[in-house]
Order: structure tokens, then C-alpha cells, then sequence
């Protein structure tokens, strides 16, 4: 007799939250030819052998070498198609070590990069944690631990991480750690500096490298409100890699603050299999009067994947949703919220500043005193967001 | 949807790819639609064809695409992959469910095969009781959306691979399902002999008093059965608020305790009991002890609960039921109980047997329990 409920089983909606696929007639396709499903696998080769290798992992499971690189393959897959299924499948070839404390390093490297792309940041630093005491001189895994301590915040453990790295790795990498770590906050400067400097040396480094570095370039620019500086850089980086999603919404925030919100659908409208980037497309067409039609098509859609996150219980849209209520819904007291709620995850200069703008627009004190305790300590270096602080009635 | 940094990918420095991906699309659902009305099951079941082909390898062509003939090919493998993965309970016995016809449907994210679902349950039930399993070995983060429907109600779970089972109220009827939790709770007394005997053994001096006879301290017939009863309602009383306040914490999963402590400590409070019978410590406070080891008992109760499982949407009112149940089966016994009890009060038979012997007897057989219960033997 456990005392568990069917309560702490599963999660229960209650009545009123209907769970129901979209209420569509299933249909019987009229031939066997009917193709109703192109897997991933038919745009992405590597994807094929992702599959091909699951053969492997089925006839050995607990064979660590088999498990860990279909893991880093199925990561890389939903790295380059964004498609969370991966992930999942990834976490699923390393289950025999997912809950073991002592893993070894390279599971445990794994299991913490899956981690944090599922939001679960404190499992994934304490994964990375360990991991580091086992092998202080591994350079991915400080480079991820700076990152993941990035996200929730832990500025000042971040910048020792990058610290640690400076003689491991190369320039540019180091610097980009920095960027990554310091570029919201007073620091930014310095920070750039050392990115300039290093972009512009001549030093090969690997196409990945720099389209990382180059983004975080781009990202400080656009803070420091240099937008020309950060349009280059952006396009630099997209000359590189136009698949990087994360990249193009940078880049499509840049253009929808200066006003260019055609420029940004031109960007974004090959790319809505991104959510984030189905986003701001939404907003980029919303404030254009001629495209009512199509806002109408791409809001019901990005509703319904939000509507699809939700019901899964994931909470990992948070900044989304809020930047969705606050600029597309109109509904600034629940963006605060979610900003809030968001921002006692995670704290990068994206949730800080959809923060300060729903917090402003919901005139939400409490929501606002957390954003200026944050800004206390970290400093900022955001002309956008002390710019709104101003214009604070 | 996932912040750039938010996921730093693996590969080692040389190959230096430090980026990170804002995901498309959510991770794999299914979405299940379960609808019941008297014992008939009905329903649809949606698997994202990636799913199912991560399972089955559909793709037989290995041309990358899924098509109808690939799929309807393959629909008894289907079937019973999936249902494989489902178990559905009414009122604790199994149902049957069977495919009746495959379609599909598209969702946000894709292709489904659509699962037309049919079935029947051996007896018609206020709960249904859904088991859930699909994917979870091969992707962790697949997610089971339930709905069932029933001609009064709806409700909704999510299952994942840290929660597979829930149950599920089925019937809108209050009065049915209030009326389903009351008679769990009155049946739960009665045939937890562990409560009932701790009860008795409370209840067995009651019409007895501690007399001073002959230099010696001994039982003797209480005068009234006034006297009786308010010595009854107290320790009633004292136990059941205890208990109520330990199963509604533990029903709400605010309190947990693991349940061999529990059970060890329930079977140890009627040890207790019946010992004082034998050789009385507390005298005139039993309704302290009532009250005290009541607490346990609550725990007990919340246990037995957790196994019937408490329906969503009107949690608060099979919790009650339960408990109403509860204390309307040990009204019950004190009803039976008391008269009888007073009317042989006077008897030697009983001093020396109903509560002599009787609480020796129950002594030996809640310390057997306590024995096997505590250090996991089994001694009957």
C-alpha cells in the first residue's frame, strides 16, 4: 500500500481541459500510394545512419561506446532539424546510465547536455559538476557547464569556467565563453573587445566555432543599440550556416526593433518548422497592416503548437509564451507572469528583457523589482532595456 | 522552442560545434480518447507515424516516406504493439480493447495512425482505471494524453514514463460516485481486521470500571449504560478526528509515509490496546490513546484509498465519501457492539473471556502481525 495517488501518478486536468487532437474525422487515404509521412531521415542523410544504428544499440543496449555515440547523434539531429524527438531518443540509448550517479564521463557529458535542452539546468549542472571533479582538463564539459550556468544566471561561476578553458581551447572559443557569459552585463565591453579581436585574427577555426562567436558578437552589438555593427555580424554568420535557427531569430529581433518587420518575415518565412521562429514571424506580421490574412494562419498555428507544448505539461515556452501575450495577445499581466515565472529559471538577457518590457506594460511592481535586483547585481549593458527603465511612468 | 545557449551541443572542441538549436515542434505525443457508457469501451487512439516507425520500422521501402499501403500493411503489427502498452481496468477488472479500424489524421506535428478503438469491461464501474506504457522505452519524453469520456463527464491525464496509471472517475453522477466511496470506506473497516480489533480492544472495558474491592483493584460493571456510551463517544470520537486528519493529509499527498511503518505501527497500537486491557496503565484517558494511535490508523486508511485511487474533478468528495464510510462502518460495530457489551457486563464470562482472553488473543495475533509486518517474515 503505497501512498501515492493517481494524483502524484499522473498529472490530471480535471474536467475542463479538453485534451482532444483537434476534432478532425480521421480519414482512409483513397490508394496505397497515398504517402502520408516524409521521416526526417528523407531530407538528412545522416539521419538514415542515426536509424542504422539503432540496430546496434537494440543488440547491445549496455554497451557504453554504442550508447554514447548514437546519443551524440541523435543530439546532433535535433540540433540540426530541431526536432525534440531526438532528444528523447537520445535520453532513451543512455538509460542505463541516466540515473546512476557515478556514469561514466562521457554518458555523463551526454546525459547533461540532454538535460539542460530539456530545461532541467540544476540536473544538468550537477551532472556537468561531477563530471568536472572526475576530469578537471575537459574542455567541452566546461564549456557547457559555463553555458548551462549562463542560462540560470550564475554569471560569476560562468566567467571561472571560461577562465579555466583560456589555456585548453582556442582564442576564439575563450572569448566567445566570455561573451556568452558576460554580454548583458557591465562587463560587455570588455567582453566584445575580446571577440572583435579574435573574429579578426586569422586564425582558422572551424565554421561552427564561428557562427557561434559571431552571433554573441552580434547579440552584444545589438545591445549596445550598434545595430549596423550587429547586421554584419549576423549576416557574416548566416553566410556560414543560414540553417542556424537560433541565429536567424537573433538576427529577426534585431530587424523587428528597428522597425523592419518586412525585412524580418523575409527572413523568417522559410524557417516556421521553428517555433520560436514561427514566433517572430507572428509578431514581425502583426505589425504590418497588409499582411491580416496570413497573421490570421500563422497565429492559429503557433497557438496550436504552444496549445500542443501545454498539454504535454512542458513549461519550457515560458519566454515564448510571453513575448506571444505581450506582443501579439495584448495581454501584458500575462506576460508578466510568465516572464516571472521564466525568469526563476532561467536568466539570459532575452528572459531579463521580455521581463522589463511585460513587467513595464502590466505595470507589474513585483515582476519589476526582480528585474532591477537582477540588473543590481549583474549590471546591464542593454541600452534597450535601460531605455525602457526611463521611460518608467 | 529552446534558447540558442539554452542547448549546447556535444562534439568534442576539434570539431568545435558549440551552437544551439531553438527546437521546432513539440517532443512525441499520443493522444488517446477512451469513451465509456454502461461496460461498452469505444474510442481512437492517435500515434505520430514517426512513433510508431521509430517502433516498427514501417518505412519497408526504405525510401524515407511512410505510405498508406506501408502502414495498412502493417496494421495488425500495429495494433498489437500498441495495445500491448494499454491496460484498462473497470472497478479493478480488466477490459478488453481491440482495433476496429485503422485511418489517419493529421496533428501539429505530422502524420498519425489513427487506432478506432473498441472494447468492453466486465462490469460497469464509477472509475476507470488506465495503465499506459507506449514509447517510454524508446523515448522518455514521449507523453500519453488521455481523455475519457464518459455520458456525464470528462476528464483528462497526461502519462508519462514517471506516470503511467491513473484513475479516472467515469461517472458525472456525484451521488454515484459518492455512493461508490462511502461503501469502499465501510468495507474497508470491516474487513480490515486490524482496525477493528484495535476498536474492540478500546471498546471492551467500556462498560467496565477499575473498583477497588476487597484491598484489591479490580473490573467491575459500570452502573449506567449513560456511563458507557459517553466513555464509547469519546474514544469514537477521538479516533475518528484523528483519523480523518491523517488520511485527508495523506490523500492529498501532503504527508507520506512509507507504508511498512505505517502498517507496523498500526499493528503495534493494537498490541498496545489490547495490553491495556490486561494490565491497565491508562485508566480514564483511553480516548488519548485512541486519539494518538488514531493518527496511524489515518495513514492506514489513506493507504487503502491510494489503492482504490481517487477520481480528479471531484477529489474532495470521494475523499469525504471514504471517510463518512469510514466512520459509518464503525458506528456500525459500536452499535452492535454496546448492547451486547452491556448487557453481559455483569457476567464473569465477561471479564474473564471477552476481555481476559480476548485481549490475549488479540495481543498474540496483532504481535504476529506486528512481527511480520516490521521485519518483512512471514510467521501465518
Amino acid at each position: 500500500m503505497r501512498l501515492s495517488f493517481s494524483l502524484a501518478g499522473a498529472v490530471l486536468l480535471g474536467w475542463a481541459i479538453a485534451i482532444a487532437p483537434a476534432a478532425a474525422a480521421p480519414a482512409i487515404p483513397v490508394s496505397d500510394d497515398v504517402v502520408l509521412e516524409r521521416l526526417p531521415e528523407s531530407r538528412d542523410a545522416s539521419i538514415g545512419t542515426l536509424k542504422k544504428m539503432r540496430v546496434l544499440l537494440h543488440a547491445a543496449p549496455q554497451d557504453l561506446r554504442v550508447a554514447t555515440s548514437y546519443a551524440r547523434r541523435a543530439i546532433d539531429a535535433a540540433r540540426t532539424t530541431g526536432d525534440p524527438r531526438f532528444l528523447g531518443q537520445a535520453q532513451a540509448a543512455l538509460a542505463p546510465w541516466w540515473t546512476v550517479a557515478d556514469a561514466p564521463p562521457p554518458a555523463l557529458l551526454l546525459r547533461a547536455t540532454i538535460k539542460q535542452s530539456l530545461h532541467d539546468f540544476d540536473g544538468a549542472i550537477a551532472d556537468l559538476d561531477r563530471l568536472i571533479a572526475l576530469a578537471p582538463s575537459d574542455a567541452q564539459a566546461r564549456i557547457t557547464r559555463a553555458t548551462v550556468l549562463g542560462v540560470v544566471g550564475r554569471i560569476d561561476d560562468a566567467r571561472r569556467d571560461c577562465d579555466r578553458l583560456e589555456s585548453a581551447v582556442s582564442a576564439l572559443v575563450s572569448a566567445a565563453c566570455r561573451g556568452s557569459a558576460d554580454g548583458s552585463t557591465s562587463r560587455a565591453a570588455e567582453a566584445e573587445r575580446r571577440l572583435a579581436n579574435a573574429l579578426s585574427s586569422n586564425a582558422p577555426s572551424p565554421p561552427a566555432i564561428r557562427v557561434w562567436a559571431l552571433t554573441i558578437a552580434g547579440e552584444i552589438a545589438a545591445r549596445r543599440g550598434d545595430a549596423a555593427l550587429a547586421e554584419a555580424r549576423f549576416r557574416d554568420a548566416l553566410a556560414l550556416d543560414s540553417s542556424d535557427a537560433y541565429l536567424a531569430g537573433a538576427y529577426a529581433d534585431l530587424l523587428i526593433d528597428q522597425g523592419r518587420d518586412a525585412d524580418a518575415v523575409r527572413l523568417l518565412e522559410p524557417r516556421t518548422r521553428h517555433d520560436a521562429l514561427l514566433l517572430r514571424l507572428v509578431i514581425a506580421e502583426a505589425r504590418l497592416a497588409d499582411l491580416r490574412e496570413r497573421l490570421a494562419i500563422d497565429r492559429a498555428e503557433l497557438a496550436a503548437r504552444f496549445d500542443a507544448t501545454r498539454r504535454r505539461g512542458d513549461g519550457v515556452h515560458r519566454r515564448e509564451e510571453a513575448r506571444y501575450a505581450l506582443a501579439v495577445e495584448n495581454d501584458p499581466a500575462r506576460a508578466a507572469g510568465l516572464a516571472r515565472a521564466n525568469f526563476d529559471v532561467q536568466k539570459e538577457p532575452a528572459d531579463l528583457r521580455i521581463l522589463v518590457d511585460a513587467a513595464l506594460a502590466a505595470r507589474d511592481e513585483r515582476a519589476l523589482e526582480v528585474a532591477r535586483r537582477w540588473i543590481a547585481r549583474s549590471g546591464v549593458n542593454d541600452i534597450r532595456i535601460a531605455a525602457a527603465m526611463e521611460r518608467r511612468p | 522552442m529552446n534558447a540558442l545557449r539554452s542547448f549546447v551541443l556535444v562534439a568534442s572542441i576539434a570539431t568545435g560545434i558549440v551552437a544551439t538549436p531553438a527546437l521546432a515542434h513539440k517532443a512525441s505525443d499520443s493522444y488517446l480518447t477512451i469513451e465509456t457508457s454502461e461496460s461498452r469501451l469505444s474510442g481512437r487512439w492517435d500515434i505520430a507515424l514517426r512513433d510508431a516507425d521509430l517502433a516498427l520500422d514501417l518505412d519497408a521501402d526504405g525510401d524515407g516516406a511512410i505510405t498508406w499501403g506501408e502502414l495498412r500493411r502493417r496494421e495488425r503489427d500495429l495494433a498489437a504493439w500498441a495495445l500491448s502498452r494499454l491496460a484498462v481496468r473497470s472497478g479493478g477488472e480488466p477490459c478488453t480493447l481491440g482495433v476496429q479500424r485503422l485511418a489517419t489524421d493529421t496533428h501539429s506535428d505530422g502524420a498519425y495512425a489513427v487506432l478506432e478503438l473498441d472494447g468492453a469491461c466486465p462490469a460497469a464501474s464509477t472509475t476507470l482505471n488506465v495503465d499506459y506504457r507506449l514509447l517510454f522505452e524508446l523515448d522518455p519524453q514521449h507523453r500519453g494524453l488521455v481523455r475519457v469520456v464518459s455520458p456525464s463527464s470528462e476528464t483528462s491525464a497526461v502519462f508519462s514514463t514517471d506516470a503511467r496509471t491513473a484513475t479516472i472517475a467515469t461517472t458525472g453522477s456525484m451521488l454515484a460516485q459518492f455512493m461508490t466511496y462511502l461503501r469502499e470506506g465501510v468495507l474497508h473497516i470491516w474487513g480490515g481486521f486490524d482496525h477493528v480489533l484495535f476498536l474492540v480492544s478500546l471498546l471492551l472495558p467500556a462498560v467496565l470500571v477499575r473498583r477497588r474491592i476487597a484491598a484489591r483493584e479490580a473490573w467491575a460493571p459500570v452502573d449506567t449504560f449513560g456511563a458507557a456510551f459517553v466513555d464509547v463517544a469519546k474514544i469514537v470520537t477521538a479516533f475518528t478526528l484523528a483519523h480523518s486528519i491523517t488520511l485527508t493529509l495523506a490523500a492529498l499527498d501532503l504527508v507520506v509515509l512509507p507504508s511498512r511503518f505505517v502498517e507496523s505501527a498500526i499493528a503495534l497500537s493494537v498490541v498496545l490496546a489490547a495490553l491495556n486491557n490486561l494490565f491497565p496503565v491508562v485508566r480514564h484517558g483511553r480516548w488519548v490513546a485512541a486519539f494518538a494511535f488514531g493518527l496511524v490508523h489515518g495513514f492506514g486508511f489513506a493507504g487503502a484509498l491510494a489503492d482504490l485511487g481517487l477520481p480528479t474533478g471531484s477529489l474532495a468528495l470521494s475523499l469525504a465519501a471514504f471517510n463518512l464510510g469510514v466512520e459509518a462502518g464503525q458506528l456500525a460495530i459500536v452499535a452492535v457492539f454496546l448492547p451486547a457489551a452491556f448487557a453481559l457486563r455483569s457476567t464473569l464470562a465477561y471479564r474473564r473471556y471477552a476481555l481476559g482472553a480476548g485481549s490475549i488473543a488479540i495481543v498474540a495475533i496483532a504481535s504476529v502481525w506486528f512481527a511480520e509486518r516490521a521485519f518483512d517474515i512471514a510467521l501465518s
